[in-house]
């Protein structure tokens, strides 16, 4: 954490209330976002045991598996969450742009323009914290090797149509959420601790309703107060009046209210199944809908307050103006959509389990580039940001105090003006160092010549290389005059991609060698054992 | 254990799974360490069922139970360690891996102890005990640094396995425990008659816990159940710490929130110094950002009563009841 964001921290503690930590939105936030609020059962992997969802803060769809044990219900969940998720993600495939892509030309290797599709926009995520897209993409692992009747006949136990498909979207998701800067699926305590600086550590930023009552504080209460109350207010049965985010829930209502309810299900399921008259069993299937309605109740007393909570969170959010590099990161999500789309349509196979070397290489290579990326747009884009990064000596503001013009000594000597900048920071300036400054949103270079002393702040002196146009006057607008107040900064504004790795097929013997036949064959699902069934 | 392990021992046709039971921690500890050094003489492969082993912790003998111990042909032994969280695809939370991890670490610190135990008893003396079963005379019984991790394979309810090495939480653990204070002298330190039994009065029992002095970091929410108490002592005193354990080491001598804000703000700390030259340097650049923004107004009375380090619990406990709706 930067001393500037612990000075927040502090002040927040001091005032009561969370403290500005982003002067704008460092991520896109969709128009429409899919809001998902999942909950898990204690102790199962991958086994849901309800969730809300939807588009519309006024109507979430309440999705519960009455026993999550029991895999054709929880089959059934799956299902219907597709039947939410699926149409989502649909609306935003078929509405295309035309856009230009480089590719590598396969018979010459050159580096060509192809025409290709994007898509307009791409549907978003949310889920309330960072165990959520962890359990998206649990989910996604669940289901995207199964098989549906259609697709193998011979399966012992088919998954509905669509879940697969599902499960194919829900890895992208998460797979795309590990991209530095994307907003494809995004944490809302994340973005929220983006944005704000409250009181407590960032470990206890991680609960939602304690990171909110920072922010906005309920009348008449301060952020700590209301923080607390969040964390650890009981009600009268003993229950959290701010039920965790999830996906995991309270033990004391795992043991007190879920495993009865459960129980009392799993009782009346068995006095059906004995049943031994129509009249019999139409008593018995009334309990049966009283016991799963009690399910549903109680997943829903757990999952509404957070609902609501992203909702608000969201609204806080919407309030901050877009950071300008928004829209260039949301265009990479809209590439990494459509691609996703395209794989989709054209019939691969699931993602596999374990990238191979050149994938895993790549991935990681570009997230690096991602990470870099990022750092730079947002203190671009963020005064506030860029502060931390002027208080580290890697960018430096001030006024230039002189302007004088040099040429190079080549046959065509092309114009070096040399600036001088008088600033209060103290960047860590070598020989020679390139310094970059944004003009008209393109990166200016500049050399550092020398610095003369003037007290406390720093006189630098700077050459300006490039970026002012061919003549031998440079263009109007690109030198900086006398009295102009400039941002300079250490780090490169735009990211160059590293070296191109090998095709898989070229994979050096060092990383495993070529695929070979073992990654030809399709990857199977997990076999269903005896326990799995009740 | 032999495929992921030990590949070069011949593999197990049948092993030896000693009976351990016996009267008490002190007598199960007893049982495994004579079992323990059967196994060892006896060579082939012995598994030890929930074995016992005494660790000792701050000057107090802290009785430790492992899912169980493997006593390898070569007479090294390793820890095995059961857990619930699934091994999805060969991977899983590397939180959970690491706290499994860090406990299998400590039960290879106290197998460690009883492999020197056993070691030196056999020197002393030649013809009983141990060096009756012949096998450890004066060499140490090695403690293997790699764990065996059991866990739910995939999403279902087999058991899969993977070698964890503990090498650097057994170093870490080590070190903790020489540098723990004893519990003698934390007792020293105390009034006396100070109880803790919970049967006690919980007026009485704030006030004995209170006597105890803690250091409270956000990491201790996670593991301790006294962390909300601590927490909130420490956010009365304003203790940096309580924002995290990171924050202490930007800010030189400065420990608490208000003594940072005002050497941030000028209003004290010596310019000379680096931490406060950076905070107000820091402070001059923060406000220089935020300039532009309009400022978020406090909530009523909220500046008042924060700072005021003495309300705060009382403040607590009223903020706990009353108020219904979830913020």
């Amino acid at each position: 954490m930067s001393l500037i964001a612990t000075l927040g921290r502090m002040e927040a503690v001091r005032a009561g209330q969370a403290q500005p930590a982003a002067t704008v939105c460092h991520r896109r936030l969709s128009a429409r976002p899919l809001v998902f609020v999942p909950l898990t059962t204690a102790g199962e992997a991958g086994a849901p045991l309800g969730a809300l969802v939807g588009t519309d803060p006024d109507a979430p769809r309440l999705l519960v598996v009455a026993q999550p044990r029991d895999r054709d219900l929880r089959f059934a969940f799956l299902a219907e969450l597709a039947d939410v998720v699926l149409p989502y993600i649909d609306g935003f495939a078929a509405d295309v742009e035309a856009a230009e892509r480089t590719e590598t030309d396969p018979e010459t290797g050159k580096r060509i323009k192809v025409e290709a599709e994007l898509c307009a926009d791409a549907p978003q995520l949310i889920v309330p914290s960072r165990a959520g897209i962890d359990f998206v993409r649990l989910l996604g692992r669940s289901m995207r090797f199964r098989r549906t009747a259609e697709q193998d006949p011979e399966t012992p136990y088919p998954a509905p149509p669509r879940v697969p498909l599902l499960g194919r979207w829900l890895t992208h998701f998460g797979e795309r959420a590990r991209v530095p800067g994307s907003s494809l699926l995004l944490a809302l305590t994340d973005v929220l601790g983006l944005h704000w600086t409250t009181g407590q550590s960032s470990l206890e930023d991680q609960h939602l309703g304690a990171l909110l009552a920072w922010i906005a504080p309920p009348d008449g209460l301060s952020g700590a107060r209301a923080a607390l109350r969040a964390e650890l207010a009981r009600g009268a049965d003993d229950q959290l009046l701010c039920p965790p985010a999830g996906p995991a829930t309270d033990p004391a209502f795992d043991n007190r209210l879920l495993a009865p309810a459960i129980e009392r299900y799993d009782r009346a399921r068995t006095a059906l199944a004995a049943a031994e008259d129509g009249l019999e069993a139409d008593d018995r299937l009334g309990d049966l809908t009283n016991a799963e309605k009690a399910v549903r109740d109680l997943v829903e007393s757990r999952t509404l307050p957070t609902w609501q909570a992203v909702w608000r969170g969201l609204d806080l959010l919407r309030e901050l103006p877009e950071g300008a590099h928004v829209a260039d990161r949301w265009t990479r999500d809209r590439w990494s959509f459509t691609a996703h789309r395209d794989r989709v349509a054209a019939g691969e196979p699931p993602q596999p389990r374990r990238d191979d070397a050149v994938t895993a290489a790549n991935k990681l290579a570009s997230r690096e580039r991602e990470q870099a990326r990022l750092d730079a747009q947002e203190a671009l884009d963020d005064p506030l940001v860029m502060a931390g990064r002027r208080l580290a000596g890697e960018a430096f503001a001030g006024e230039v105090v002189d302007v004088v013009m040099a040429y190079s000594e080549s046959k065509r000597p092309s114009p070096r003006p040399l600036i001088t900048v008088r600033t209060a920071d103290r960047p860590h300036l070598g020989e020679r160092a390139k310094v970059y400054r944004s003009l008209d949103g393109r990166p200016q270079t500049a050399e550092f010549v020398g610095t003369q002393d003037a007290g406390d702040d720093a006189v630098l002196v700077l050459r300006i290389v490039d970026k002012m146009g061919r003549g031998k006057e440079p263009e109007a607008g690109s030198v900086p005059e006398r009295g102009d107040r400039l941002c300079f900064t250490l780090f490169e504004h735009d990211q160059r991609g590293g070296a191109k790795l090998p095709d898989p097929e070229h994979t050096p013997w060092t990383h495993g060698g070529p695929p070979g036949e073992e990654a030809a064959v399709a990857e199977t699902a997990d076999p269903v054992t005896e326990e799995d069934v009740l | 254990m032999h495929e992921r392990l030990d590949p070069r021992a011949e593999p197990p046709h049948r092993a030896h799974v000693p009976d351990l039971t016996a009267d008490g921690p002190k007598g199960r500890a007893k049982r495994t360490r004579l079992a323990l050094g059967a196994a060892v003489a006896d060579g082939g492969w012995t598994l030890l069922d929930h074995p016992m082993l005494a660790l000792d912790v701050a000057g107090s003998p802290a009785f430790l139970e492992p899912d169980a111990v493997v006593v390898h042909p070569d007479g090294s032994w390793t820890v095995v360690e059961i857990k619930s969280f699934p091994m999805l695809d060969g991977s899983a939370d590397p939180a959970k891996v690491g706290a499994a991890a860090r406990q299998a670490a400590v039960y290879v610190l106290a197998l460690e102890r009883v492999a020197a135990a056993l070691a030196t008893d056999g020197e002393d003396d030649g013809e009983g005990g141990e060096g009756e079963d012949g096998g450890v005379h004066g060499r140490v019984p090695a403690v293997r640094h790699r764990v065996l991790l059991v866990c739910p394979k995939d999403f279902s309810n087999l058991p899969t396995a993977a070698a964890v090495d503990v090498r650097k939480q057994r170093a870490v653990t080590a070190r903790q425990l020489t540098r723990l204070t004893r519990l003698e002298d934390i007792a020293d330190a105390l009034p006396e008659g100070t109880c803790f039994a919970p049967d006690r009065p919980a007026g009485e029992l704030v006030e004995a816990v209170e006597r105890v002095p803690a250091t409270y970091a956000p990491d201790c929410l996670a593991a301790c159940e006294l962390a909300f108490h601590c927490r909130d002592r420490s956010r009365a005193d304003g203790a940096v710490a309580t924002l995290g354990r990171s924050v202490r080491a930007d800010l030189g001598g400065l420990a608490t929130v208000e003594d940072v804000l005002s050497a941030a703000h000028g209003e004290s700390g010596d310019p000379d110094d680096p931490a406060v030259a950076a905070l107000r340097r820091a402070a001059a650049l923060r406000a220089e950002a935020l300039a532009g923004l309009p400022r978020i107004p406090a909530p009523a009375g909220a500046h008042a009563t924060e700072t005021t380090a003495g309300a705060h619990a009382t403040e607590t406990t009223a903020a706990l009841q009353g108020v219904p709706a979830c913020p």
